[in-house]
């Protein structure tokens, strides 16, 4: 391969990739100055684990959140699904007699069946959504507000507020447990992040998601049925809210219409910091990937510094106007124009 | 006439007016102290602070923004105003002038933030939330205030009476400062030129960029208008609590959204009214007062609330394509 084609694939990736590179390189910043600031306090296998064992919750939220925002809408219900869901599980595991004796194979059929009622009633709530939203019309961020006011109200109304607990060990496990050192909730994370990006980057309906957010009139007349995208897209961001309440309900071993309340603009939050346009069209899971790790690096470095949560969630709105004001105004990985120089000069010095 | 009837009864406002209306008559009926003073007075008192921020949410809408900062706009607002209060004597007056101080300056930090960033008013706002929230509570630990100076703790009572049961009664301090607000949001929309400004800047930027109106002037006053009423509200929800909880007002931003939405309000800017605000934040209050007097567990009070908002926006969408569709044939 000659070097100029070599260096054109390199500026395609980093093109590409801008948002990633800058979150990933403000990452290193912040780890190099916490790290001289706290030293092995920051730099353990301890604090990584933690925040390993942190970013699953926001993180599937966030997920759920980001399809809503990559088709041109915006997701205001997923906490209320995701309790919903949570609760839904909840239910099931408490008010039915398990088959079966613990740790038969008929006892953790049970418990599939429970999380699956759950994730039943999640895709339920998003197909909801999406006929709202597609069929009939409605602004996303109005149903959405309805549904998520709405689903709230079932939650509290059906358990009038109160929290169901204790649940058998293989789902507190899904919560709690590690596989290698490596948190269970975080593995799930990835594994849904890996399921997400390949939907929206190898499958005709992931390209159908980013041409309807980009331009929907545009999608239409090019003969996408973008009703149906748009269903689907909904119906799996409910999907992946309830995945997020199956986390949630495991880490905390309870379920509460109430729980993660403060997740639903900290999950827009991440999405647009990570990269996503907000009106749709564009973004990538590897750059809410990164976000997602940079705000968690923050809050547990400020928690070791013993720095309230409050502080945190004020640099974290800080954090994304400033990066949004970097990538407004100077778009550093864009106009620097950093690779094109190097090719311009590698071109000169090939044909002198 | 007939024409003007006829448009009348097609706006969204009528639709509206109409259920209120069979709302009121059915729960006249159907409970003894749903149309007593006492109960009016009580649900006009209770709504006055998402009355307020829905009469400055109204204004940012039909400029064609959005604001969702301003519950945390509201929580700093009264919590500098009331600790000054607690310390020097400053009076009513100056309970007000540092309040509505720290509410427009945070409302015109929003602005300038928006025009400077070039980003969406949602994520703006957003993150001023977090910002606003955060600094507050960092700064306060979580502080309530509790000690307030007399004035503020015995409010203000107009025209007090007394009914046949003796139960006192007067305009008192919120309803009056919920009216003022709409009164006020009214003119500036419908009797000055910036009103009709807004309007216009909310039909189309673009063009009215064009026109030579002052794109960053209007978004300043808009935004720090917001910051202003909530203010208002936040002083209202303070001498109701006799506290300043830093935290208790967080969380109530979309469901004033809801309110303001319901009335007609779009959120692609150009469009809403005074009236169908007000009648929007009736719509919800009197649904869950009636609720509660028709003896439902107050427990279900939000499940009916975001059925009726699900229900009004998809009835709204379904005629708004019908009228579409006729325009088209």
């Amino acid at each position: 391969m000659k070097p100029s084609a070599n260096r054109s694939l390199i500026s395609r990736f980093v093109r590409e990739n801008a948002t990633t590179m800058t979150l990933a390189s403000i990452f290193m910043a912040v780890l190099a100055v916490f790290g001289l600031i706290l030293g092995d306090r920051l730099l353990s296998v301890g604090t990584f684990q933690s925040i390993a064992f942190q970013t699953p919750e926001l993180g599937i939220l966030g997920l759920a959140m980001m399809l809503a925002l990559l088709s041109g809408g915006l997701n205001l219900s997923i906490i209320s699904t995701a309790n919903l869901c949570a609760l839904t599980i909840a239910s099931v595991l408490q008010f039915t007699i398990p088959w079966g004796d613990a740790g038969s194979v008929l006892w953790l059929t049970w418990q599939v069946g429970a999380v699956a009622a759950g994730l039943a009633v999640a895709i339920l709530i998003g197909l909801l959504n999406g006929f709202i939203i597609a069929y009939l019309g409605v602004s996303p961020i109005l149903a959405t507000l309805g549904t998520m006011i709405a689903c709230k109200g079932l939650a509290i109304g059906l358990t009038r507020g109160n929290v169901l607990s204790g649940f058998p060990d293989p789902i507190v496990a899904i919560g709690n447990g590690t596989y290698l050192g490596v948190p269970l909730a975080f593995l799930l994370f990835v594994a849904l992040c890996v399921f997400v990006s390949v939907v929206l980057r190898r499958s005709s309906f992931g390209q159908k998601v980013y041409l309807v957010g980009a331009n929907e009139k545009a999608a239409r007349f090019s003969g996408i049925h973008v009703k149906r995208v748009l269903l689907l897209t909904y119906a799996l961001s409910g999907a992946l809210a309830g995945c997020g309440g199956l986390v949630m309900m495991a880490r905390f071993n309870s379920a509460n219409a109430s729980y993660g309340e403060s997740f639903l603009l900290i999950s827009i939050l991440a999405a647009v910091l990570g990269g996503i346009n907000p009106y749709g069209g564009t973004g990538k899971v590897s750059g809410l990937f990164a976000a997602l790790l940079l705000l968690q690096l923050i809050s547990s470095a400020f928690n070791l510094m013993n720095f309230s949560q409050f502080l945190t969630i004020a640099i974290w709105g800080a954090l994304l106007i400033g990066v949004s004001a970097l990538r407004s105004g100077t778009g550093i990985f864009d106009r620097l124009h950093l690779f094109e120089f190097w090719r311009a000069k590698s071109a000169v010095s090939e044909n002198p | 006439m007939p024409k003007t009837i006829q448009r009348w009864t097609r706006s969204h406002e009528f639709w509206l007016l109409a259920v209120v209306i069979v709302l009121s008559m059915f729960l006249t009926a159907a409970t003894d102290s749903f149309l007593t003073l006492q109960n009016l007075f009580d649900l006009l008192t209770s709504t006055s602070f998402a009355g307020i921020l829905a009469a400055g949410l109204l204004v940012v809408l039909v400029f064609g923004g959005i604001d969702i900062s301003f519950t945390a706009i509201a929580s700093v607002a009264q919590y500098v105003a009331l600790m000054i209060a607690k310390t020097y004597p400053i009076g009513w007056f100056g309970v007000f002038l540092v309040a509505c101080c720290t509410g427009i300056l945070c409302g015109l930090f929003n602005a300038a933030i928006i025009h400077k960033v070039r980003i969406s008013s949602v994520i703006v706002t957003i993150s001023t939330l977090n910002i606003f929230y955060g600094l507050l509570i960092y700064s306060t630990r979580g502080d309530y205030i509790t000690s307030l100076p007399s004035y503020f703790r015995e409010g203000i009572w107009w025209f007090e009476f007394t009914d046949s049961n003796g139960f006192p009664y007067a305009i008192n301090f919120q309803a009056l400062l919920l009216v003022v607000a709409f009164l006020m949001t009214w003119v500036l929309l419908n009797k000055t030129n910036i009103g009709r400004q807004i309007y216009a800047m909310g039909g189309n930027e673009i063009a009215a960029e064009r026109l030579g109106f002052h794109v960053f002037g209007l978004r300043c006053l808009v935004y720090g208008y917001m910051g202003f009423m909530a203010a208002i509200a936040s002083i209202s929800q303070a001498q109701l609590a006799q506290s300043v909880t830093p935290t208790t007002l967080i969380g109530k931003e979309l469901e004033v959204l809801a309110a303001v939405v319901l009335g007609g309000a779009s959120l692609a800017g150009g469009n809403g009214s005074v009236f169908g605000a007000v009648l929007g934040v009736m719509l919800i209050a009197i649904l869950q007062n009636g609720l509660i007097l028709l003896g439902v567990s107050s427990y279900w009070n939000q499940f009916f609330v975001g059925c009726v908002i699900l229900l009004a926006v998809s009835a709204t969408a379904l005629s708004q394509r019908r009228r579409h569709a006729g325009l088209a044939s």
